[in-house]
């Protein structure tokens, strides 16, 4: 799996942070931080979630990457 | 009005047959007439949005404006003056990049998570005053109306003795049926006095709270204005006291609703992060929706609404359509993923959602193992709706335990 975020679509909401801490961070403005471009598969459920559910539509996934 | 149509109008906001239930429109109208034509309480007419995907391209879609004070957007009572249509709403559309960025510096997911010992603290306390008088109580008055309160002012360094005169100052700002237009009024003049002090003593002696690093911030080389500080102050206390009480008392009205709720809560307490999620989505009673007013001609769901329209995005009527979610009708508190829209989408989604996922987490986590044997005192059909246009609340949540 590839994670690509997009930072001009990102609006801080936070939930990828709350869900997958290791793959996900935030700058001091909210502004998301990629920390892990390819994640473990542990943790691709929770990726998931957080692309299905950010509010900023800022996750895509390349599950095949 | 900018839309030709014989169809009918209908009077918004919709009534619902109880205080947890949905009005019986809106299956129909997301099935049948998702562009619905209603007439709003000012007698202005809207366009209502009730569909999933609709609400969602809309509020993401920046030619949707909040411009409500513009010539030709519908006024939404009669009084006007709420809280989508004044100067600061409008004044913070124009700064709106600014200022959400300086707020974003308080609501990291990180922040609001080192803020959680302190949530539960203050949670646990309220609980121990009401445990202390015994049952019956009002989990309304006992727990979710002061809890985001006290939140608040410890994120802006607000001393516990003036906790209850922001909780009167922000229940009066927000609640137009409950105060006169004076009273409104005056409670705005005697909040900017109290919150022009607190700034000056914020800027002499500084502290570790929200406010005191704003008054420091620099952003773009420029300092805050005292104005700016003002509408952020003001601005925290609007949308994170009433949305939040409210949302904490209609939690637990339905999670006791149905006892097979708060049983799975209690065997499984791992739910609770899943569960708060799907009563956010499943919040009937959520109130007006989004306003939005546009100045050009954009297709919405197939249909042309003409520049000069005014739309309302119903995310609580959008959050139950069956074309999104399996079992839309159901409330599953293992739902997962859950991307409701209550929080709203886009640039302007809700800047204090983790602040208000982690007071609802927090209060459902600690009722949980303070008082297991909880329930409601009456009959849930029973549950009187608190009356106010924007947001929908419970006047009372009677409980025993």
């Amino acid at each position: 799996m590839r994670v690509i975020v997009d930072l001009e679509k990102c609006c801080g909401a936070g939930q990828c942070v709350l869900l997958a801490p290791k793959v996900f961070d935030q700058r001091d403005d909210g502004i998301v931080i990629l920390l892990d471009e390819h994640p473990p598969e542990a943790l691709h459920k929770a990726v998931r979630e957080a692309a299905c559910v950010c509010p900023g539509a800022a996750i895509k996934l390349e599950e095949q990457a | 009005m900018s839309i030709e149509s014989s169809e009918q109008v209908l009077d918004y906001p919709l009534r619902a047959p109880t205080a947890l239930e949905p009005p019986e429109e809106w299956a129909k109208l997301r099935q049948g007439c998702p562009v619905a034509h209603v007439r709003l309480p000012s007698g202005d007419s809207a366009v209502l949005l009730t569909r999933y995907s609709d609400v969602r391209q809309v509020l993401a879609d920046p030619r949707f404006t909040r411009q409500l004070g513009k010539d030709g957007a519908a006024k939404l009572s009669e009084e006007g003056g709420s809280v989508f249509e004044t100067e600061e709403a409008a004044s913070l559309t124009e700064g709106h990049e600014r200022w959400r960025r300086l707020l974003h510096k308080s609501f990291t997911a990180k922040r609001v998570q080192a803020m959680q010992p302190r949530i539960e603290a203050m949670a646990d306390q309220l609980i121990d005053d009401m445990v202390r008088q015994g049952p019956p109580a009002d989990l309304v008055a006992g727990l979710a109306f002061p809890l985001p309160v006290w939140v608040i002012c410890e994120l802006l360094g607000i001393p516990d003795i003036d906790r209850d005169k922001l909780a009167f100052w922000s229940n009066a700002m927000l609640n137009m049926s409950q105060y006169t237009r004076q009273e409104m009024e005056q409670a705005q003049v005697e909040f900017a006095q109290y919150m022009t002090a607190h700034i000056a003593a914020k800027r002499a002696a500084p502290g570790e709270d929200l406010l005191s690093e704003l008054v420091a911030a620099v952003d773009d080389g420029h300092p805050l204005t005292e104005r700016e500080l003002m509408m952020i102050g003001q601005g925290i206390l609007v949308a994170g006291h009433e949305t939040t009480s409210n949302t904490i008392a209609k939690m637990m009205a339905m999670l006791l609703s149905e006892r097979s709720r708060w049983e799975q809560l209690l065997a499984d307490p791992s739910l609770v992060r899943t569960a708060v999620e799907e009563v956010l989505r499943f919040d009937a009673n959520a109130g007006f929706g989004l306003p939005r007013f546009i100045t050009e001609e954009i297709e919405v769901s197939g249909q042309k609404l003409a520049g000069g329209t005014t739309v309302i995005c119903n995310m609580a009527a959008a959050n139950r359509d069956e074309q999104a979610y399996e079992r839309a009708d159901t409330m599953d508190l293992t739902r997962s993923p859950n991307p409701h829209l209550t929080f709203g989408v886009g640039p302007h989604s809700c800047v204090g959602q983790a602040l208000a996922r982690t007071e609802l987490q927090t209060t459902l986590n600690v009722l949980l193992r303070r008082l297991p044997t909880l329930e409601l005192a009456i009959p849930s059909e029973q549950l009187a709706r608190r009356e106010g246009l924007l947001i929908g609340g419970l006047e009372r949540v009677p409980v025993r335990w």
